[in-house]
């Protein structure tokens, strides 16, 4: 699959407290999920994702809470992929399970610049900034990982998996 | 080659020899999660097909986040949750019963369990000697109704705990001083495994404290060895017999090894809004505090009520700061009330709510107003956590927080804990 879309750039530490409040976890419903979501971090970003939707940011993208209504917000926003530095654990796992590409390359979260362009190859394993002119690879993920991706995310993953036993 | 305790405990669940990096599919003991993350876990349930669960009497739903409920979103939220654990005879932990993390001490998660919970801070049962670890709703959806789930076995950073703790310093500023150190994700998905003198003598809930912590430094969970003191709390919980010993062996292999002298640590507060953000309180200029929270699944235990109440007893919440104190279980709510410790905080001028998480994350039970300083005994303060942007959230041991809500401002407990 190919991403060619523009970049909003965050910072490190981007925590699921400012991704989505708790106050708006009485919901599981996307469309309402996307109207609150970064709303503490950046008022803008409603305005921004319409023609921005890769999330580039720093280190501990995604650190804290277990909600998976994080990557859900983002998702149904109609952000396509984020980069990041590192990724919190559980928020990394649960934008798997959900079919959120993201992407660990410390190199080009640090080149990449706020409204860049660009093309993303996930089969290949490869970004390229087209403003900046670089290309950037993205290490390949444990098997198992990428067996659930494969999958269409980790509900498909599961019911393949129990009809085989 | 020796196993650290993640090693051990996973390749006992998985049927194989694991080492860390390792993938596996492994059995669950116990599951769980809350009013945040299961109705989402429910409806993926639900998509996959399935209308029974594999092992009903430990999975289980709280509510507690939002417990009693503020808004009839969140009501109808706990219906959901309340007519699925009838409907699959899973455990429900209503209303005042408390926090999950602490209900899974008290009643559920034993050593060399593994656990997994919707919620982050599930790496509390990890002071018991459990795998224990928070996962998001599909996975845990996946948990519930098979029992399994797949993990990466972890790198694990030991950490020796050594010297002594000085009078006024607790478990909560050995792990503040800890995250300070080696930052927010300074042990993203490795695991954090406390040995050494100081945690060997330290008591079940100075350990809940900090392996509850561990995910703030990013890691999976933060274990210790289960020993006499861990025997001897299951005990008091009428648990004994899920006793077992669980240690890491002499040779296991550690990506680091951090020797903490616990004997510099002074009384610490993180700093808004990250948690490594990490100061001694002597430290810090006079900040005058609006709320003070002791409460949660960091610190509202009765080791935490009883010291509230020693600071506090005789004395009153300087005008112009609240105090609000939540017990986080029942059963600590119940012993408190017996013993006095109640009624001396009600006499200080604390507002005592029921168990559960209390205004922690920011949904009810004391959100904060534009610009207000809270401090507060939780595990987290990042921007609008505890339901408002514009409000500044400090974090610190209890006995900081009790002596702070007398003086009016952030201040060291060594003035009163002789």
């Amino acid at each position: 699959m190919i991403i060619k879309e523009k970049v909003i750039k965050y910072g490190e530490n981007v925590d699921t407290d400012v991704i989505i409040p708790a106050r708006y976890l009485n919901t599981s419903a996307e469309d309402e999920l996307a109207s609150h979501c970064f709303e503490d971090l950046d008022e803008n970003f409603r305005e921004k994702v319409k023609g921005h939707r890769v999330i580039v940011a720093g280190h501990n993208f995604g650190c804290g809470s277990s909600r998976e209504h994080a990557p859900l917000s983002i998702k149904a926003s109609g952000i396509k992929a984020i980069i990041a530095k590192s990724f919190a654990r559980i928020f990394f796992r649960n934008a798997i399970n959900i079919g959120l590409p993201v992407l660990v390359s410390p190199e080009a979260a640090d080149f990449i610049k706020d409204g860049d362009e660009l093309e993303i190859d996930l089969d290949k394993g490869k970004i390229s900034d087209i403003t900046g002119g670089r290309v950037f690879d993205i290490p390949p993920l444990p098997d198992f990982i990428q067996k659930i991706i494969d999958s269409g995310g980790y509900i498909k993953f599961t019911s393949m998996n129990i009809k085989k036993t | 080659m020796g196993k650290t305790i993640s090693e051990k405990i996973i390749s006992k669940h998985s049927g194989r020899d694991l080492k860390a990096g390792d993938i596996a599919v492994v059995d669950v003991d116990v599951v769980m999660s809350q009013d945040g993350t299961g109705p989402l876990a429910v409806s993926q349930i639900k998509k996959m097909g399935f209308s029974r669960l594999k092992n009903p009497g430990k999975a289980i739903f709280f509510i507690d986040h939002a417990s009693p409920s503020p808004r009839r979103e969140l009501s109808n939220a706990h219906s959901v949750l309340r007519s699925f654990a009838s409907d699959t005879g899973a455990v429900l932990s209503d209303i005042g019963m408390g926090v999950c993390h602490q209900i899974l001490v008290e009643d559920f998660s034993c050593p060399g369990d593994i656990v997994i919970g919707g919620d982050s801070h599930t790496c509390t049962s990890g002071a018991l000697g459990a795998f224990a670890t928070g996962m998001g709703s599909t996975d845990i959806a996946v948990g519930y109704a098979l029992s399994k789930t797949w993990l990466m076995v972890p790198h694990t950073i030991r950490v020796n705990l050594i010297g002594k703790l000085n009078t006024g310093v607790f478990a909560k500023d050995i792990i503040i001083y800890l995250i300070g150190k080696i930052t927010s994700d300074g042990a993203t998905y490795r695991a954090l495994e406390f040995a050494g003198p100081v945690s060997e003598n330290m008591d079940m809930d100075g350990r809940f404290t900090i392996a509850n912590m561990a995910v703030e430094a990013g890691a999976k969970t933060g274990l210790f060895n289960s020993d006499e003191v861990t025997k001897a709390y299951l005990e008091s919980q009428g648990r004994g017999n899920c006793f077992r010993e669980i240690s890491a062996d002499p040779g296991a292999a550690y990506e680091k090894i951090i020797d903490m002298d616990c004997s510099v640590v002074e009384p610490m507060v993180s700093q808004p809004h990250t948690v490594d953000n990490a100061i001694p309180v002597r430290e810090l200029e006079k900040i005058r505090v609006d709320q003070v929270f002791i409460g949660t699944c960091t610190n509202g235990r009765i080791s935490d009520l009883r010291i509230a109440s020693e600071i506090l007893k005789g004395k009153k919440v300087a005008d112009g700061t609240r105090l609000i104190i939540v017990p986080a279980s029942r059963k600590i709510y119940l012993e408190a009330l017996k013993s006095g410790i109640i009624e001396t905080l009600v006499e200080s001028g604390a507002a005592v709510q029921n168990p559960g998480c209390g205004p922690c994350v920011g949904v009810h039970q004391g959100i904060l107003a534009d610009g207000e300083v809270c401090l507060s005994t939780q595990n987290r303060n990042f921007k609008g956590r505890m339901g408002n942007p514009e409000a500044f959230i400090y974090l610190s041991s209890t006995a900081t927080a009790a002596w702070s809500s007398v003086r009016g401002y952030i201040a060291d407990p060594r003035e009163v804990l002789k």
